[in-house]
């Protein structure tokens, strides 16, 4: 009995977790995937009837605006904080003597709550008291900033506060991927006489490329469990100009009681992180395993 | 000696070198300011009255500092009927994040030496399955999570709230202690086992000393992560138990009374203030745990 | 006597790959025994299996008398010294060697009065209240070593305890291994891939590739009558000259016939040897190729070879050359009259030469 609890502790310790896991992600994932196939609306309905919850989601123009916007806003949001991340990152690789200073005033926005962060923007953006009215109080009557209130340019704001947010991370992140670069490469092409600008886009971005992919990762799952921040900012408005499929789902579970759309809405999310992380994690995983 | 016996090239080089060098730290100083002004146009408005909102410039330092929108802040500002201001949900938040953190962390640090010291069939399948746990949108457990919390009698309650933070939160504490502890020569466990000590020995002997950069790291990633939680918060917490950014929320989005821009703001920092300090005064492992979450290896 | 040590049968796999297959060994109490042979050869898996680390698949392992198969390793009344030396970074050297005492709830007058004694064997006094990070390799060493002697152990295991140290503190090492091996006369267990520490230090050898015993003997046994072409090309430094001839039965004993790559082949005649194959592998130590006025037996033949490369070492010669199409190797005496590209005389001694067969790489004689 001791030699068989003796040779079993790691097992036993590790079994509440993984049976947590178990049902709380497994589980729930397959609750949700089974409730999304059901006539489900107020109470969840455990008959399965197809499709049918998927077909009024796609029928929805409200998820086809939130569906738009998270493309627009994803892509946005990766490309421009990635191009950000690493300009930064490159200007601060040169011996900047304050470097570590610099380093924390651009990262600080990341252990903000996305809450506050749409709170200070929302206040920064608004054009009655904000921006807009800033530069008029300058002297330029006719200078209009009004994204934030005007639905077609409100998707845009939530841009900008996302990337003030992240992009200092993704700094972080090529920062540490610079510094990783093979001091001995760099030396023989300065031997080399290849210009600095050169050694940049030859040689260290390219051996970079992980790291770009940690930060896509990072950042398209950022993008898609978007929520907070709109809240704050938008509160998905006006009107539902600036709803994301998370706002969507949110809306559908607890406003609105309409269980089966809440839950093929969160699969259809669920689905486009997987197809953006699953093959990442099991390369990862394959290649530390060899 | 030097300046005379330099060619005019080299002195154009020179005087070259000299200006991109200026215009370097002037794109850092720009790009410093677009990081810094939403924080500074949040302290000068939150010191503001709101006349001087009304009349002044978004930028401008207060002419008379007031702290009474602080004082509003903290203990009076409505969160739609109720006015007590942030106070309350800011204890609330600190209740759900104390116990969360150090639960997750310990139990991540066992699973971590676990995972990584003593391995079983099976054992690197299962730190999968919990790694990609970290990765899900939560959005597709809240519907079942909230009919789970009600069917235990915690829905709507701070121990709900912590158990829920536990839960989503084991993946990455596991994995920051698994990283850890792989690096961490195998050679130590079997010593101690030809020693005479079991499992919990070795853990409380000699690994859990070894640990204390991973777990300012781990502590740090989690405090951050459930005292800014959002989604989870409004959707488990009922009026009295809400986290401090869902009360930040509601006063901010409150329609009664009169738009108060500078009770927002100072309610806004006082929601911020715990996650600032900690990385004002432990930048370097928040730092380390963002790219440990990101970049496993 | 009954043995220290015995293993019947062993067994190991992982999944479905065999690493260690039908191992038998069995040592006398007081014996040296070292495992040697490439990384990879199961040599440090065994090791772990006889300290119980692993758990094995097949077979029984005896220690002291004792059925220890399945027992815990901490009730296998063993110490074990690691290549890294696993000391326990957080603890000072005295609570290093005594944490296992502690754990055993042994009485701290008793842990004081072993700690003190092991310290003065060991001359480590001055760094019993360090940290491992601030001791040199040779010192963290010691303190492995304590750790293990205080445990006054039936066996002791050690795991390539040299390999991290550099060459000239590895042969200070060695000697004192050695020595406190006569010393307690204890017996010992260690696993080397260095083939000159396994012949300094054991009183017997196993020889190991690809998770199979390749020979058992003594240092004398596994150097002069290699029981394979493995064993005979492993073991000493530079390796045994493995030399492709022809075999053929005549009058005076067996004539050996080696090519060249130009000229007449080599004739030797071996008196001793008689039924052997047509093909063989000779194999002739480096020492047992020899200038003939300067040494010489009654079992030697002569032959005049071509010189390729004579590469002088201090005490010794080498000279390179071509035989049956392979580089052989001579150790000659430091004062040889050898020179590169010029013919040279030397004689083999055919008293000690091993012949193999060359499709299974057995010895012959």
């Amino acid at each position: 009995m001791t030699k068989w609890l003796e040779e079993n502790t790691p097992k036993l310790v590790l079994a509440p977790s993984f049976i947590a896991v178990l049902i709380f992600v497994y589980g729930f994932i397959a609750w949700t995937a089974w409730v999304s196939f059901t006539r489900s609306r107020l109470l969840p309905r455990y008959d399965i009837e197809g499709l049918i919850q998927y077909e009024r989601l796609f029928a929805s123009p409200r998820w086809d605006t939130a569906l738009n916007n998270l493309f627009v806003f994803g892509i946005l949001f990766i490309v421009i904080a990635m191009v950000l991340g690493l300009v930064l990152a490159i200007l601060l690789d040169q011996n900047i003597r304050t470097e570590g200073a610099i380093r924390t005033i651009y990262l600080y926005p990341m252990a903000l709550s996305m809450i506050v962060t749409g709170t200070a923007w929302k206040w920064i953006l608004n054009p009655g008291l904000g921006v807009e009215a800033m530069v008029r109080g300058w002297g330029f009557e006719n200078f209009t900033f009004d994204w934030l209130v005007n639905p077609d340019m409100a998707i845009y704001t939530i841009v900008i506060a996302a990337i003030w947010q992240s992009s200092g991370f993704v700094m972080a992140l090529f920062l540490a991927g610079l510094r990783s670069v093979d001091g001995e490469i760099i030396k023989a092409a300065q031997v080399d006489g290849i210009p600095t600008w050169r050694i940049y886009t030859a040689i260290i971005i390219p051996s970079m490329a992980p790291i770009f992919l940690s930060a896509f990762i990072v950042l398209s799952h950022l993008a898609i469990k978007s929520f907070d921040l709109v809240i704050a900012l938008t509160g998905g408005g006006p009107g539902y100009a600036t709803d994301l499929p998370a706002t969507y789902m949110y809306a559908m579970a607890f406003s609105r009681g309409d269980i089966g759309q809440a839950a093929s809405s969160a699969m259809i999310m669920m689905m486009v992180v997987f197809a953006i992380v699953v093959p990442y994690l099991y390369s990862e995983l394959r290649s530390k395993d060899d | 000696m030097t300046d005379i016996s330099m060619t005019s090239q080299q002195r154009q080089s020179q005087t070259g070198k000299i200006v991109l060098r200026w215009l370097l730290y002037i794109a850092l100083g720009l790009f410093a300011l677009f990081y810094l002004l939403p924080l500074f146009v949040m302290i000068t408005t939150s010191l503001k009255s709101l006349d001087e909102i009304r009349t002044g410039d978004l930028i401008a330092l207060p002419r008379d500092v007031t702290f009474d929108a602080w004082r509003t802040a903290w203990s009076g500002a409505c969160t739609g009927i109720q006015c007590e201001g942030v106070r309350p949900y800011f204890w609330n938040s600190i209740l759900i994040a104390i116990p969360a953190v150090a639960i997750s962390t310990l139990l991540g640090a066992m699973n971590g030496y676990v995972v990584a010291q003593w391995k079983f069939r099976g054992a690197n399948i299962i730190f999968s399955l919990m790694l990609f746990g970290c990765f899900i949108p939560f959005q597709v457990v809240l519907l079942p999570m909230a009919r789970t919390l009600g069917i235990m009698g915690i829905a709507g309650t701070i121990p709900g709230l912590i158990f829920v933070h536990v839960i989503y939160g084991l993946g990455f504490t596991t994995l920051f202690f698994r990283n850890y502890y792989v690096s961490i020569p195998a050679e130590l466990t079997k010593a101690a086992k030809v020693d005479g000590a079991g499992f919990f020995r070795i853990f409380w002997s000699i690994f859990l000393p070894l640990s204390l950069p991973i777990v300012v790291v781990t502590v740090i990633w989690q405090f951050t992560q459930i005292w800014n939680d959002f989604l989870f918060g409004v959707s488990f917490s009922q009026a009295g138990t809400q986290p401090v950014t869902v009360a930040l929320n509601n006063i901010v989005n409150s329609t009664t009374g009169v738009k108060e821009y500078n009770v927002d703001m100072a309610a806004a920092i006082i929601a911020a203030l715990p996650t600032l300090f900690v990385y004002v005064v432990a930048g370097k492992y928040f730092i380390r745990g963002l790219t440990a979450g990101s970049v496993k290896g | 006597m009954s043995p220290i040590l015995d293993i019947n049968n062993l067994y190991k796999s992982y999944g479905t790959t065999e690493i260690l297959k039908d191992i038998n060994v069995s040592i006398e109490p007081g014996d040296f025994l070292v495992l040697v042979g490439p990384s990879g050869c199961g040599k440090s898996t065994l090791l772990n299996c006889i300290a119980g680390l692993e758990p094995i698949t097949g077979g029984s392992i005896n220690i002291g008398g004792k059925d220890m198969t399945h027992v815990s390793p901490k009730d296998r009344d063993i110490a074990m010294v690691f290549q890294s030396y696993a000391l326990y970074p957080t603890m000072t050297v005295a609570k290093n060697i005594t944490f296992g005492m502690k754990v055993r709830g042994v009485d701290q007058a008793t842990q004081d009065k072993k700690l003190a004694q092991v310290a003065a064997q060991l001359q480590i006094e001055p760094l019993l209240n360090r940290r491992p990070g601030q001791l040199s390799g040779g010192q963290r060493q010691r303190v492995a070593m304590g750790r293990a002697l205080v445990r006054d152990p039936k066996l002791f295991l050690f795991d390539e305890p040299l390999s991290n140290l550099d060459a000239k503190l590895r042969v200070e090492m060695r000697t004192e291994i050695k020595a406190l091996h006569q010393n307690l006369g204890a017996s010992m267990v260690y696993v080397t891939h260095d083939q000159i520490e396994a012949m300094t230090l054991a009183t017997k050898i196993v020889v190991m590739k690809g998770g199979v015993i390749q020979q058992i003997g003594s240092p004398a046994e596994i150097y002069n009558r290699p029981a394979n072409l493995f064993v005979a090309d492993f073991m000493g430094s530079p390796a045994m000259n493995l030399i492709p001839a022809k075999a053929h039965r005549a009058e005076e004993g067996t004539r050996i016939e080696i090519t060249r790559k130009s000229g007449e082949p080599i004739v030797l005649t071996d008196t001793r040897n008689r039924d052997l194959p047509e093909d063989v592998i000779l194999g002739v130590r480096p020492e047992d190729i020899a200038d003939p006025d300067l040494r010489g037996a009654d079992t030697t033949q002569a032959a005049e070879c071509l010189i390729d490369i004579v590469e002088p070492a201090g005490a010794d010669t080498f000279a390179v050359m071509q035989l049956g199409g392979k580089h052989v190797t001579a150790r000659l005496h430091a004062e040889t009259t050898a020179k590169p590209g010029q013919p040279k005389r030397l004689s083999f001694d055919l008293g000690k030469v091993s012949y193999f067969a060359p499709e299974t790489g057995l010895r012959l004689n």
